[in-house]
């Protein structure tokens, strides 16, 4: 069978990246999850393992490995979560990866997780591995949503034509995971079952291929699983209608012609106004406790007779800081993220992407550019990482590059806070109205920025024509509301929260010995922010601007505290425990709303954070790329800003 | 509906085609085939996105999106409702 011998000569993982199976002892199993891609195989993975991989409705969410652990039987089983792949012959650096785990990692069993609403398709990928190994367990998932759409597939009958144990689930609700594990158990332990008579010629039909990339071979298993679905799945009532015609209807007013981009824009302003709604009053609410507490420590430092120095490091210094990050950042991410969540369990990303192709492929981008910049939401280096689903490499590295141009967690509050504070415009509903447009406006420029800026280096360094794709748009799905709170909240914003806070803690430390320690009667802080200031103030900000940027290079998400913390050592006394009061210590330090325009715009575009450029350069394996990724971006909000404060003091706007 | 040269791009949005060849090749012809688009396969166009480009097909009861051009590369002969092929 030319695939599997082929390719003995072990192709190293994309990015010399390789599986490596954290076994704590020998005895334990090894099982590899594999499975066309948006067939629920996260859940799945979730379900057994207790694990909270992010799951979403869209095909190549999990581009990572995954491992995770469970016990059944006493046996410790190692579950290997593999990216989805349409088949063994891979076409993307993702789909190699589960390729090469499937024919050589040698698991002790394979789970193939199916789509039971489209069993046809899903079963190619099941023949080609079943030519290849018998350690094999079926799980035909998504079975409820199947009946819903009135097909009923008859697993008994499945498993007589395969000849490998076949089990039905409905991961999202845990129905069928018992019968799952004891299959994989029984699978891993005592192999795979002898074989029936038509079983063996199954297996032989499909194991007989002269060689896997051969049409002729593809038509064959293609024909197979035709004839296995024609008998193993049936219609439930009879009825002419197709069965997704509900998708199929909702799919022609999201994507059509008139109404697909402003839904689209409308989409995102909702989501943005009810964040930027919701996050006054719980922000004003957690500083003033938080700040509460903040007295409290200083009254246990007084009486305690604690040295002065300590008091004011600790306390106004990194406490401060966190009190600040905190309080400026939970609430948006607490509003935000499972919005955004909800969107992505429904299954609406694809066709985002589905909208946005033509203007990729103007850009001479990939298609699925559109899907990496909408993980760049949630974080740039994820949205780096998530590039792999992008087959080309020219195309992957413009994807790379430009991935940051769509603010992630770290810089969103900043964007929400500059627009709520400076050009709100009054409160209440036009204020949070008007946040909200200044919000999607400044997402809106970021993606047309990263389509300039592809279409700025597919003509230059990264020449080339957009290549072919297919992008699958998957049936809508109902979210499952308590499971997007607990998992957004817990997952996303508590990691990022707590990230923040670990770079926040030190960083503030070294802020308050900026701002306290001094040479020649000024602060060190003061110093730097001078030799900063005139090349802030040519972009329309100040010095203490810039080096909140600068010093925020490890975290995005301690730009405003550092700077809230720079203009509060500057010896004011002010009591910060609100939006109000925050406004008034920038106006006192010289803003206006061009100040706040220019730190949007340079919080859109400006380096990636440190953790995305290290992941850059793991992904690329190259420095270059990673200073090239660095670059581009700052020069552009340079650029940017500059134009916009100088045309704005020309204009006399300000 | 019989010309022999008639391929998957030109598809009236909500009529079905029979594939009678592929003239794609090396990782898109791959992918292809993986999708289930061999000779026999009916495919039907479903709906456009904003631009006109790329779009929407229901193969073998997946929805799959494609670029005119690629789609260009999928011969068809005339299929009528239903037939093999579809779920």
């Amino acid at each position: 069978m030319s695939l599997a011998r082929s390719s003995t000569v072990r192709a190293a993982l994309p990015q010399g990246q390789r599986f490596e199976i954290k076994r704590s002892s020998p005895d334990d199993l090894v099982i590899a999850l594999a499975g066309n891609p948006n067939t629920g195989k996260s859940t799945v993975f979730n379900s057994l393992t207790g694990l909270k991989q992010h799951t979403g409705n869209w095909p190549g969410k999990t581009v990572a490995n995954a491992q995770g652990l469970y016990r059944y039987e006493g046996r410790t089983h190692v579950l290997v979560d593999l990216p989805g792949t349409y088949s063994l012959q891979p076409t993307s650096a993702e789909e190699e990866i589960a390729r090469d785990f499937i024919l050589h990692g040698n698991p002790h069993a394979t789970v193939v997780v199916t789509d039971a609403t489209c069993l046809e398709r899903n079963l190619i990928l099941v023949l080609q591995i079943l030519a290849h190994t018998q350690r094999v367990v079926l799980c035909v998932n998504l079975l409820d949503e199947a009946r819903r759409k009135g097909l009923a597939v008859d697993l008994a009958q499945l498993r007589e034509l395969l000849g490998v144990p076949v089990v039905g689930t409905n991961a999202r609700d845990g129905v069928g995971l018992a019968e799952l594990k004891a299959a994989v158990l029984a699978m891993a332990t005592e192999g795979a079952p002898p074989h029936t008579q038509a079983q063996a010629q199954t297996q032989a039909q499909a194991a007989g291929e002269p060689g896997g990339d051969d049409d002729e071979a593809v038509a064959k298993i293609v024909h197979q699983a035709e004839q296995i679905v024609a008998t193993v799945v049936r219609p439930l009532v009879s009825c002419n209608q197709a069965p997704d015609r509900l998708d199929r209807r909702i799919d022609r007013i999201v994507t059509s012609r008139v109404f697909g981009i402003p839904i689209m824009l409308g989409l995102l302003g909702v989501v943005f106004w009810l964040t930027i709604q919701g996050t006054n009053y719980p922000s004003q609410l957690l500083a003033e406790g938080l700040f509460w507490v903040e007295g409290q420590l200083s009254a246990v430092f007084l009486t305690q007779g604690w040295p002065i120095w300590l008091h004011d490091s600790l306390v106004l210094g990194v406490y401060r800081t966190l009190a600040w990050v905190i309080s400026v950042m939970l609430p948006p991410m607490a509003i935000f993220f499972p919005l955004f969540t909800l969107l992505e369990d429904l299954g609406y990303l694809p066709r985002i992407a589905f909208n946005l192709d033509s203007f990729f492929r103007r850009a001479c981008a990939h298609g699925k550019q559109a899907l990496t910049m909408c993980m760049g939401f949630g974080c740039n280096a994820a949205g780096v990482i998530a590039c792999r689903i992008i087959d080309s490499p020219r195309e992957r590295l413009i994807a790379t590059i430009t991935n940051n141009f769509v603010p992630c967690n770290g810089r969103f509050p900043i964007l929400i806070a500059m627009a709520t504070i400076f050009l709100a415009g009054g409160t209440g509903l036009a204020g949070s109205i008007g946040a909200s447009l200044a919000v999607l406006g400044t997402i809106v420029l970021g993606v047309v920025i990263t389509l300039l800026v592809s279409r700025a280096l597919s003509a230059t360094i990264l020449k080339g024509l957009p290549s072919s794709f297919t992008l699958e748009l998957p049936p809508y799905r109902k979210p499952l509301l308590g499971r997007v709170l607990v998992r957004s909240l817990l997952d996303r914003t508590m990691f990022v929260l707590s990230r923040a806070i670990v770079v926040a803690a030190p960083a503030g430390l070294v802020i308050w010995i900026m701002a306290n320690v001094g040479v020649g009667g000024t602060s060190l802080l003061a110093h730097c922010a001078a030799f900063l200031d005139p090349f802030g103030r040519a972009l329309g900000m100040d010095g203490y601007i810039i080096m909140a940027f600068i010093l925020g290079l490890p975290a995005n998400e301690i730009v405003i505290p550092i700077l809230i913390m720079s203009y509060l050592g500057q010896g004011s006394m002010l009591e910060l425990d609100s939006l109000a009061a925050l406004r008034g210590l920038l106006v006192d330090n010289g803003w206006t709303w061009l100040t706040a325009v220019c730190v949007m715009l340079f919080a859109l575009n400006h380096f990636p954070c440190g953790t995305t450029l290290l992941t850059i350069h793991k992904e690329t394996l190259s420095a270059k790329w990673a200073w090239i990724s660095f670059a581009v971006p700052t020069v552009v909000g340079i650029v940017v800003c500059f134009v916009v404060a100088q045309g704005a003091r020309l204009l006399g706007l300000v | 509906m019989s010309d022999p040269l008639m391929t998957l791009n030109t598809l009236v949005l909500g009529q079905r085609g029979r594939v009678s060849g592929l003239c794609a090749t090396d990782k898109t012809r791959r992918r292809m085939l993986d999708l289930g688009l061999i000779p026999g396969t009916v495919v039907e166009a479903l709906h456009q996105s904003p631009s006109g480009d790329p779009t929407a097909y229901r193969i073998r009861g997946a929805v799959i999106a494609l670029r005119a051009q690629e789609a260009s590369y999928v011969y068809l002969e005339a299929a009528g409702n239903g037939g093999e092929g579809m779920l």
